[in-house]
C-alpha cells in the first residue's frame, strides 16, 4: 500500500517534468502536441536575445548572490557555533534564520522599502542617483543565501569536535592559524553546497527580483513568469529544459562534494 | 579580530532583516500620497519640526473591508489544505521509503527531493500545458473517449492545488523519511510480541511516535503556502483573493504601500505562532 502511493507519488512528481521534457524536443507549434522530432525551438532560443540578456543576468547575478551569501553566511554560520557568547547572539541567531522563514512577499516588500530609503538618502545627503537593479537583486538573493549557508555550516561545525580545535591551541598555534587549518577545511563541503544551493535559490526567484528590481533588472524567471502569464510557449518548453539540465547539475555536484556526510537518513 | 569576524555579517542582518522589517512596520503607519516613492512618512520635517502625521488608516480599512479578512481566511483555508494533502501522500511515501532496503533509502529521497530543483517556472509551465482546455490531459481524455468536451482544469482550484502540492510535497516527505528510518524497530517488535496485531502495533507505536515529525511536514508545507504568489498567480482562479497576490495587487497595482505594508504585518503576525512552533519541534 505505501508502496503503491511512493510509486504513484514520484509518478506524480516527475510525469510533468519528464512531459515537458520530451515535448520540448516537438516540432509542433502548439506545446505539448507531438509534430516529430525538432531542435527547432532551442534554434529559436539561441536566437532570442531578450532571453540571452535575461540569463546572462541571472547567471551573474546568482554568482554574486552565491559568493557574498558563502562570504556573509559562513562567518554567521561559525559565529554561531563557534563566536562564544557576545551581544545580542540571540538577536544574531534570530535574524540569521528569519529569511528561512519569512514569506517572499514580505521580504521583497520589506527589502524594497529599505533600496528606496537608502536612495532617498543617497540623493539628499551626497547627491547620487542609484538606480535599482541587478545591484538590489544581488543583495536580496544573497540574504536569502546567507540564511541558508550559516544553517549548514552551523551544523558542520557543531558536529565538529572542539577538542581538535583546542589541541591545535595547547599546541601553539595562533587563533588565525587554527581557523585556517582546523576550522576552514571542515567548512568547505558546507560552504559549497552553501554556494550552489544559494545560486539555484537565485536562478529560481521571481518575487523578490520582481520587488527589488527596477525596470533595467528582469531576470530570466520573470522574464518566463511575465511570458507565462500570456500562456505557454514552445520557446519556453525548450528553455525549461535548459534550466532543468543546469540546474540538475549543479545539484548533482553538490551531492557528489557532500557524499556520506550528513545527508543520510538511516 | 574575532569581534570583526563576528560584526561583519551581524551588521549585514541588521541592515538588510532588521532594519526592512522595522521600516514595514514604520511605513504601514504611513499614508498613501502622489510621488515617488508614493507614500508619505508618518513623521516629517516641517517647518524646521518634526511633525506627526502618522495614520492608522490601513489598518482601519484591513478591519474594515471584508476583502481583507476573506485573503486572509482564504489564504490560511489554501495553506492548510496544501499541507494535509501533502502530508496524507507523504507519509506513506515516507514511510515506504524507510521500509525500502537501506541502500534503496538515499537514492529513493533524492529521486523525491530532485525536482525541487528542477526550476518553479519550467515546472508551472509544465503545469499549464497539461492542463489547458487544448492540454495533454483533455487530449488523452478526448481521445480515449471519456469525454467529449474539453474540461476546464487551468485556472481553477484544482490546478491551484496540483501545482502547490507539486512545489511543496518533497518538503513534507523529507522529515518523515528521516524520522521514520531513524525509528526504534525494539518498540515495534515488543508490542508484536506482547500479541498486538500489526494494525495495532502502527496505530499505537509507529503513528504516535512519528508525530512530531508529522507536525513539522505540515508546518514546513504551511508556513511558505500562506504567502505563495506565484503558484496561484499562474495557475488558480483568476482574482481569487489569497495574501500574497493581494499584497502585490496593493502594491504593484494600487502603488497603495501601507496597506501593502500593513498587510505584510498582518500575514507575518498570524505566521508568527506556526513559526515558533516549527522552530521549537526543530529543537527538541
Amino acid at each position: 500500500m505505501a508502496r503503491l502511493i511512493l510509486v504513484l507519488g514520484l509518478l506524480f512528481l516527475w510525469a510533468p517534468i519528464l512531459l515537458l521534457a520530451g515535448y520540448a524536443f516537438s516540432a509542433d507549434r502548439i506545446p505539448f502536441q507531438w509534430g516529430g522530432f525538432s531542435l527547432r525551438w532551442f534554434a529559436a532560443l539561441a536566437e532570442n536575445a531578450r532571453v540571452q540578456e535575461a540569463a546572462l543576468l541571472s547567471l551573474s547575478v546568482a554568482t554574486g548572490a552565491a559568493t557574498l551569501a558563502c562570504l556573509a553566511g559562513g562567518l554567521a554560520g561559525w559565529a554561531l557555533a563557534r563566536g562564544g557568547r557576545f551581544c545580542g547572539r540571540p538577536l544574531f541567531g534570530l535574524l540569521a534564520g528569519a529569511p528561512l522563514v519569512l514569506p517572499e512577499v514580505v521580504m521583497g516588500l520589506s527589502l524594497l522599502l529599505l533600496f528606496v530609503l537608502a536612495q532617498g538618502a543617497a540623493e539628499t545627503l551626497l547627491g547620487w542617483r542609484l538606480e535599482r537593479g541587478a545591484g538590489t537583486i544581488v543583495l536580496a538573493h544573497a540574504t536569502l543565501g546567507l540564511a541558508y549557508v550559516a544553517v549548514l555550516v552551523q551544523a558542520r561545525l557543531a558536529r565538529l569536535d572542539p577538542r581538535l580545535e583546542e589541541a591545535a591551541a595547547d599546541l601553539g598555534a595562533m587563533p588565525r592559524v587554527v581557523f585556517l587549518t582546523i576550522t576552514l577545511p571542515q567548512m568547505v563541503p558546507s560552504l559549497v553546497a552553501g554556494w550552489l544551493l544559494a545560486f539555484t535559490l537565485s536562478l529560481d526567484d521571481v518575487v523578490l527580483a520582481s520587488f527589488v528590481s527596477g525596470p533595467a533588472g528582469t531576470t530570466l524567471p520573470v522574464l518566463i513568469f511575465s511570458s507565462l502569464r500570456m500562456g505557454l510557449t514552445p520557446e519556453v518548453n525548450a528553455l525549461g529544459v535548459v534550466i532543468l539540465v543546469l540546474v540538475l547539475a549543479a545539484v548533482g555536484v553538490a551531492g557528489w562534494v557532500l557524499r556520506g556526510r550528513g545527508g543520510d537518513p538511516g | 579580530m574575532r569581534a570583526a569576524l563576528v560584526a561583519a555579517p551581524f551588521l549585514w542582518l541588521l541592515a538588510l532583516v532588521l532594519a526592512p522589517a522595522l521600516l514595514l512596520g514604520w511605513i504601514a503607519f504611513g499614508s498613501a500620497a502622489e510621488g515617488v516613492p508614493p507614500v508619505a512618512p508618518p513623521l516629517a520635517w516641517q517647518a524646521g519640526a518634526l511633525s506627526w502625521q502618522g495614520s492608522l488608516e490601513s489598518f482601519a480599512l484591513l478591519l474594515e473591508d471584508p476583502h481583507y479578512a476573506g485573503a486572509l481566511l482564504r489564504s490560511l483555508l489554501v495553506a492548510a489544505g496544501t499541507a494535509a494533502l501533502a502530508l496524507l501522500l507523504a507519509y506513506p511515501m515516507a514511510f515506504a521509503i524507510a521500509e525500502a532496503r537501506p541502500r534503496w533509502r538515499l537514492p529513493l529521497l533524492a529521486l523525491v527531493l530532485a525536482p525541487v530543483w528542477t526550476g518553479l517556472m519550467p515546472r508551472l509551465g509544465a503545469w499549464i500545458g497539461l492542463l489547458r482546455d487544448e492540454g495533454w490531459i483533455n487530449g488523452v481524455l478526448l481521445r480515449l473517449g471519456l469525454i467529449e468536451a474539453p474540461l476546464t482544469l487551468l485556472f481553477s482550484d484544482i490546478a491551484l492545488y496540483a501545482g502547490m502540492l507539486h512545489s511543496y510535497l518533497p518538503y513534507a516527505v523529507l522529515p518523515l523519511a528521516i524520522a521514520l528510518s531513524r525509528r526504534d524497530r525494539l518498540l515495534e517488535a515488543a508490542a508484536a510480541d506482547l500479541g498486538a496485531a500489526p494494525a495495532r502495533v502502527f496505530l499505537s507505536v509507529t503513528l504516535p511516535l512519528s508525530l512530531p515529525a508529522a507536525a513539522a511536514a505540515f508546518l514546513l508545507v504551511f508556513i511558505p503556502a500562506a504567502g505563495e504568489f506565484v503558484i496561484p498567480e499562474l495557475l488558480g482562479p483568476p482574482g481569487d483573493p489569497l495574501l500574497g497576490r493581494v499584497i502585490w495587487a496593493e502594491f504593484f497595482q494600487s502603488r497603495d504601500w501601507p496597506l501593502a505594508a500593513a498587510l505584510a504585518l498582518t500575514l507575518l503576525a498570524v505566521l508568527a505562532l506556526p513559526i515558533r512552533a516549527y522552530q521549537r519541534l526543530g529543537q527538541g
